[in-house]
């Protein structure tokens, strides 16, 4: 699905991302994670588009993504959430994920200005593909709430759901769970599964271990922007590699 | 309730006030009255180019007043030293706005928010240094006279200020009518989305320069033909006009309407220019009356009256909806969100 080699990014001598190469599988839900400041979100930003990548290739789909801008990678059906969400507060729940299929429709000003049949379509489509998305992430029951009237957990929720609008098939989630209680991460966790279920590929960042451990099928570390260790749940929480990064050297001896 | 203020903020309030700008030059005999409208009017126009590229698209753009500039001076220009009639004149003011504000947008536009406003500000001013400096095609300070009125048709003489009133009343019902088509498309959507954060409306799939172009060209292009009506009815103008003092008034005027509203930025011109008059008399110590005012309004009402009440409105309209909600569902044929969206993209 995403097959990542050589990826690095430089900002001036400091080397953020330092060749990792690896590959995430199709339908599965790969972990990143590493200490805070280990390259994780500069990683993703890579993937987006947000940057481009010093040197690397990152191959979806048999296409190079590298130097692409992040719209035409959304376009290509790669999507993200970001750590903050960041949503129209004086808008409602559906109001706010109509814009999410924008990237599927093709009205320009002229349909605006003459309220073509076109555009009539496009908006349609996109109210219903709100409507579909919110009824994926288990919240119709508030579309017409205010953006400044839901919880943490609701905000990520809509998060996803306006990631899923976009019709991706690979979305990279950063900090999913980050700032809600437990029973809502499990809540989330099987929204994630979820969004599997439905064929879609998730690579997500997320310091929340036990979380990552139940869910993931792959996970790499990074650390200082190198990779230093990858595998299965199990392979990467017996790593003394990863436990010293984590740690410290002394902890990982005793 | 919801319904009485649905019926008076809908189109049903725009009517009003359509009927309530058509019957004025009626009921008031004072002419001078009547001229102060039409020149709110024309700035409302402007104010309006400015709200799309700065309320719904989020770029302070701080050369809108200099686009006006443009727009007036094409029609000078063209009309005196060329001899062309008002309204070619007027068509080439719309078109050379629509250009000149595709070539300064593709510059101007790669960079962002405070840098995006420092860099038109500077755009502003050398606007103004080129009309104040290149003498030869703009008559540097000592401006243009005898420009030509719109030509009327028939018994109507835009000579005159009520036919001219009235032929500016048309034009800002068309700048309000494409507004409001844009704000509540897919493409004002567009707009809004990229005002939020350039990251989210990116992450989307949305072109970022494509649609910031677009957003500030539509701009410059009301700036420009509000410039143009200006030349036709003040038909004397100088590098004054290109003064960027004439964008921080429009700045006021939207944050004192609501920024990012359709009827924000008309409410807003006609409230400030109406005050202004009223002032008159303290001449340039106005602004010791403006200036706190401005400031309690940000303060407190950051949103501008239109957006403060909208934001009022629809909270309360949001706890209302889970009770009917919860017999439909979500449906987005739901009437009530509908009328939730479209009131408050009406108003």
């Amino acid at each position: 699905m995403l097959n990542i080699r050589n990826l690095t990014k430089r900002f001036g001598g400091l080397a953020a991302v330092n060749d990792v190469s690896v590959e995430f599988g199709a339908n599965q839900i790969n972990a990143i994670i590493g200490p805070n400041g280990a390259g994780k979100t500069t990683f993703f930003n890579l993937i987006a588009g947000a940057m481009p990548p010093t040197e690397g290739v990152i191959e979806y789909k048999g296409q190079d993504l590298a130097g692409k801008s992040p719209d035409s990678i959304a376009r290509l059906g790669v999507a993200r959430t970001f750590q903050t969400t960041m949503l129209f507060e004086e808008s409602t729940v559906l109001d706010n994920l109509i814009i999410g299929h924008r990237l599927r429709t093709e009205s320009r000003l002229w349909d605006v200005i003459v309220n073509s049949k076109r555009l009539k379509a496009d908006e349609k489509r996109c109210r219903d593909k709100a409507a579909e998305t919110l009824e994926f992430v288990g919240l119709s029951h508030i579309g017409h709430r205010y953006i400044a009237d839901t919880s943490q957990e609701e905000r990520k929720r809509i998060a996803f759901a306006l990631a899923l609008a976009t019709e991706p098939e690979l979305v990279l989630l950063d900090e999913p769970a980050g700032g809600v209680n437990p029973e809502e991460t499990d809540g989330l966790v099987d929204l994630i599964h979820k969004m599997v279920d439905h064929g879609i590929t998730v690579c997500l960042i997320e310091h929340k271990m036990d979380m990552i451990m139940r869910i993931a099928d792959k996970i790499i570390v990074l650390d200082h922007g190198e990779k230093i260790s990858e595998g299965t749940p199990e392979q990467v929480k017996n790593d003394p590699v990863v436990i010293e990064a984590y740690l410290g050297k002394e902890d990982a001896e005793a | 309730m919801n319904r009485a203020i649905d019926f008076l903020l809908g189109s049903t309030m725009r009517w009003l006030l359509l009927a309530l700008a058509v019957v004025f030059p009626l009921v008031t005999d004072n002419e001078y009255h009547i001229y102060v409208m039409a020149l709110a009017f024309i700035w409302a126009i402007a104010v309006y180019g400015m709200n799309i590229i700065t309320g719904y698209c989020g770029q302070l753009n701080l050369a809108h007043g200099g686009f006006f500039a443009i727009g007036a001076y094409v029609v000078a220009i063209l009309t005196v030293d060329h001899g062309w009639p008002f309204w070619p004149a007027f068509a080439a003011a719309g078109l050379f706005g629509a250009v000149f504000g595709f070539v300064v947008g593709i510059v101007s536009l790669r960079l962002k928010e405070h840098y995006f406003a420092i860099f038109t500000l500077c755009v502003g001013y050398i606007i103004y240094l080129m009309i104040d400096k290149w003498e030869a095609l703009t008559h540097g300070s000592l401006g243009i006279i005898n420009i030509a009125p719109p030509e009327g048709f028939g018994l109507v003489d835009f000579t005159q200020t009520i036919p001219f009133y009235y032929l500016v009343l048309a034009f800002l019902a068309l700048a309000i009518w494409l507004t409001r088509r844009i704000s509540e498309s897919l493409l004002g959507r567009t707009f809004r989305a990229i005002r939020i954060s350039d990251d989210l409306a990116q992450s989307l799939g949305i072109n970022l320069m494509r649609n910031k172009i677009l957003a500030f060209v539509i701009s410059t292009v009301y700036a420009a033909a509000a410039g143009g009506l200006y030349a036709g009815v003040v038909r004397f103008i100088g590098p004054e006009e290109a003064n960027f003092i004439h964008t921080f008034d429009m700045i006021a005027y939207l944050l004192v309407g609501g920024i990012g509203t359709l009827m924000g930025p008309l409410l807003g011109t006609l409230l400030v220019t109406w005050l202004t008059q009223a002032v008159q008399s303290l001449e340039e110590y106005r602004m010791i009356v403006f200036g706190p005012m401005l400031v309690l309004l940000v303060i407190f009402f950051p949103r501008g009256i239109v957006g403060s009440f909208l934001g009022w409105r629809g909270r309360r309209m949001a706890r209302q909806a889970p009770r009917k909600t919860r017999e439909s569902r979500v449906d987005t044929s739901d009437p009530n969100s509908a009328d939730a969206t479209e009131a408050r993209n009406n108003a």
